[in-house]
């Protein structure tokens, strides 16, 4: 009796399904893209509407030309890996995963279709490609991390003779570490060299950041949970001894670092679509590197930069997205 | 319902059904509402995935991914069995110090193991496709993990601890040592979610921090669902049934999905799936109602 009851159960499931899921008739020379996210939030929806306006711009428009899937995860991992199984079934002719599990996911899923993914911080540490210049295979995409260069060089035109940069982080944060790691390389390029002073614990920061006197033209803080809590002990100590302290997070600017260039998640999503776009006109994914999402919103803070010694150059308030005090 | 569609969903469901298992052991044969399995479903796919990483044996990384999951269920077990802390309190504790433990495990939130050889590796090339071959390993996995339990719960112990749940005081009459059955349950339940963890870590190439969030809803939503569709006394058909709800319940979830058919939009998802499965719940209800109210007009 039970079994008959749970065949009874089934069938009624496959029958609901069966209709709803039929695939939509395809629109002449229409493309298909499915979109994904692990939860939906200001910074992911951003990414997402960007990516259907660069598409657009690219001469996919949506409901003409272009067929856009979108499903949301609503923060389930569980939920994510079976979007992931149901667009390796649907067959789409790009997947786009946003964040890390769901673009894991997206890439257990599947072997062979298009996957750009987009919002993945290191793309190599999450497996998602063997090589940054050379993906191979199925996948590319676009990484978030963050833009270390374009940093030095704004510290670079901010403060011309400086020789040394100081970085406060707390070494047990993984985020940190590869950042630091950017760091170096970075100002290896443009002959800086660069002085750490570790902060274990928020309460160790205004200690580190004095040991930088002296030793250090200018103060960078990474991406570091660490110091960031402890921000206004670093910049009380930057403006007693006139050192210029510098974030790696707008948000930061406004509580009082000098300057920095963030991203604004709808521009990240342009630059993902286009990626998309150039896979859409039949280029393989395997053949396009992986790119560096590019920092777009300049935040200043001249007040906080007078009062660590620092005149803002005329040209780079000017460009600013953000004047933090105006 | 596309076809990998379809299997991904039954696969999923296979990988949760250890969990909804485990919750079956736990709540209903033990009577021990435990809500640690959210924290050693992650924990068994943070063992796992960390010795794998280091090179370990899949099937060893799985069997110590629940050993991991028995360790969490223990530290539960103890806090309420020989400190007398609440079960459910007890549980909620153990969960939440396991996010930290996770972390550590792993060293960070999220460890990708989409390169590394899984027990999954050696099927891949037996010319299967892939979205048959996982359902089919996971499937045989279950299905053994369904028949030992099967018999064991049917053994001296087994009985033992049914008694356990169903009347602590008269089993301790007939000489039966409960608080040794409510530790080995609670740890063999949550060794379970253990396992699944370390299977869904392996199918999906991720082990990630929040992997945990929900998995006790899903378990439960599996049970009742289980219990509804295939009502058995016989254990062995009880057991069967925590499988087939945990597989109908990921079938809502897949339909759920498809659901921008007919207007709902992605963030429709879990409310569409809460409805199905209510659905799933009343429909027998009002039936086995009806037919009542019939019986008694006549």
């Amino acid at each position: 009796m039970s079994f008959t009851r749970l065949l009874c159960a089934a069938a009624a499931l496959a029958a609901f399904v069966g209709p709803i899921a039929a695939p939509v008739p395809a629109m002449a020379q229409s493309k298909t893209v499915a979109i994904t996210a692990i939860v939906q939030h200001p910074a992911l929806d951003a990414t997402r509407d960007g990516i259907v306006e660069a598409l657009k711009d690219a001469g996919f428009v949506q409901g003409q030309t272009l067929k856009v899937e979108y499903q949301s995860a609503q923060g389930n991992p569980a939920t994510a890996a079976q979007i992931a199984r149901q667009f390796a079934g649907s067959r789409p002719d790009v997947i786009v995963p946003i964040s890390t599990p769901s673009a894991q996911a997206v890439a257990a899923a599947t072997r062979d279709i298009p996957v750009v993914f987009t919002a993945v911080t290191d793309p190599i540490s999450a497996q998602m490609v063997k090589s940054m210049e050379k993906p191979g295979a199925n996948i590319t995409g676009l990484s978030d991390m963050a833009p270390v260069g374009e940093h030095v060089a704004l510290i670079r035109e901010i403060l011309p003779q400086v020789k040394r940069i100081g970085v406060l982080y707390n070494p047990g944060e993984p985020n940190s570490i590869v950042l630091v790691k950017a760091l170096k390389d970075e100002a290896a390029k443009v002959g800086l060299s660069v002085v750490e002073a570790s902060v274990p614990k928020s309460s160790d920061a205004q200690q580190a950041v004095r040991s930088l006197v002296g030793k250090a033209d200018a103060v960078y803080i990474p991406l570091d949970n660490t110091v960031v809590s402890a921000l206004e002990s670093v910049i009380a100590v930057g403006q007693q001894a006139k050192l210029p302290i510098f974030s790696a997070d707008t948000d930061s600017v406004a509580r009082g670092t000098v300057a920095s260039v963030g991203f604004d998640y709808f521009q990240v999503g342009k630059q993902t679509g286009a990626i998309v776009a150039r896979v859409l006109k039949g280029e393989k994914p395997g053949d396009i590197p992986v790119a560096l999402a590019k920092g777009t919103d300049l935040f200043v803070n001249p007040k906080s930069a007078a009062a660590m010694g620092v005149t803002l150059p005329d040209a780079v308030v000017k460009r600013a997205t953000k004047v933090v005090g105006q | 319902m596309t076809e990998i569609a379809l299997f991904g969903a039954i696969e999923i469901g296979l990988v949760y059904a250890l969990v909804a298992i485990g919750v079956y052991l736990s709540f209903r044969i033990l009577d021990f509402p435990d809500l640690t399995v959210d924290g050693s479903f992650p924990l068994g796919a943070a063992v796992c995935a960390v010795l794998l990483i280091a090179g370990v044996n899949p099937w060893l990384a799985s069997l110590a991914a629940a050993l991991a999951g028995a360790a969490a269920g223990l530290v539960t077990a103890t806090l309420n069995v020989r400190f007398k802390i609440l079960h459910l309190l007890a549980s909620i504790l153990t969960m939440i110090a396991l996010f930290s433990v996770n972390l550590r495990v792993m060293g960070r939130p999220n460890v990708a193991l989409l390169m590394q050889d899984t027990v999954l590796t050696p099927f891949y090339g037996l010319g299967i496709p892939d979205h048959i071959v996982r359902p089919l390993v996971v499937g045989i996995i279950v299905a053994a993990v369904v028949l030992l339990l099967a018999r064991f719960l049917g053994s001296e112990f087994g009985l033992a601890m049914r008694a356990t749940g169903v009347n602590a005081r008269m089993a301790r009459a007939q000489g039966v040592d409960t608080d040794a059955h409510v530790y080995a349950g609670i740890a063999l339940s949550n060794a379970l979610a253990g396992l699944a963890g370390a299977l869904f870590a392996q199918t999906n190439g991720f082990a990630d921090v929040t992997t945990g969030i929900g998995t006790i809803v899903v378990g439960l939503a599996a049970v009742i669902v289980g219990e509804t569709v295939l009502p058995a006394r016989a254990l062995a058909l009880a057991l069967v049934g925590c499988v087939a709800g945990s597989i109908l319940y990921r079938l809502a979830v897949q339909l759920a999905l498809s659901a921008d058919a007919i207007g709902l939009q992605a963030s429709d998802l879990n409310l569409v799936t809460a409805v199905l499965v209510a659905v799933a719940l009343i429909l027998p209800r009002l039936k086995a109602k009806a037919s009542r109210s019939t019986k008694a007009a006549r």
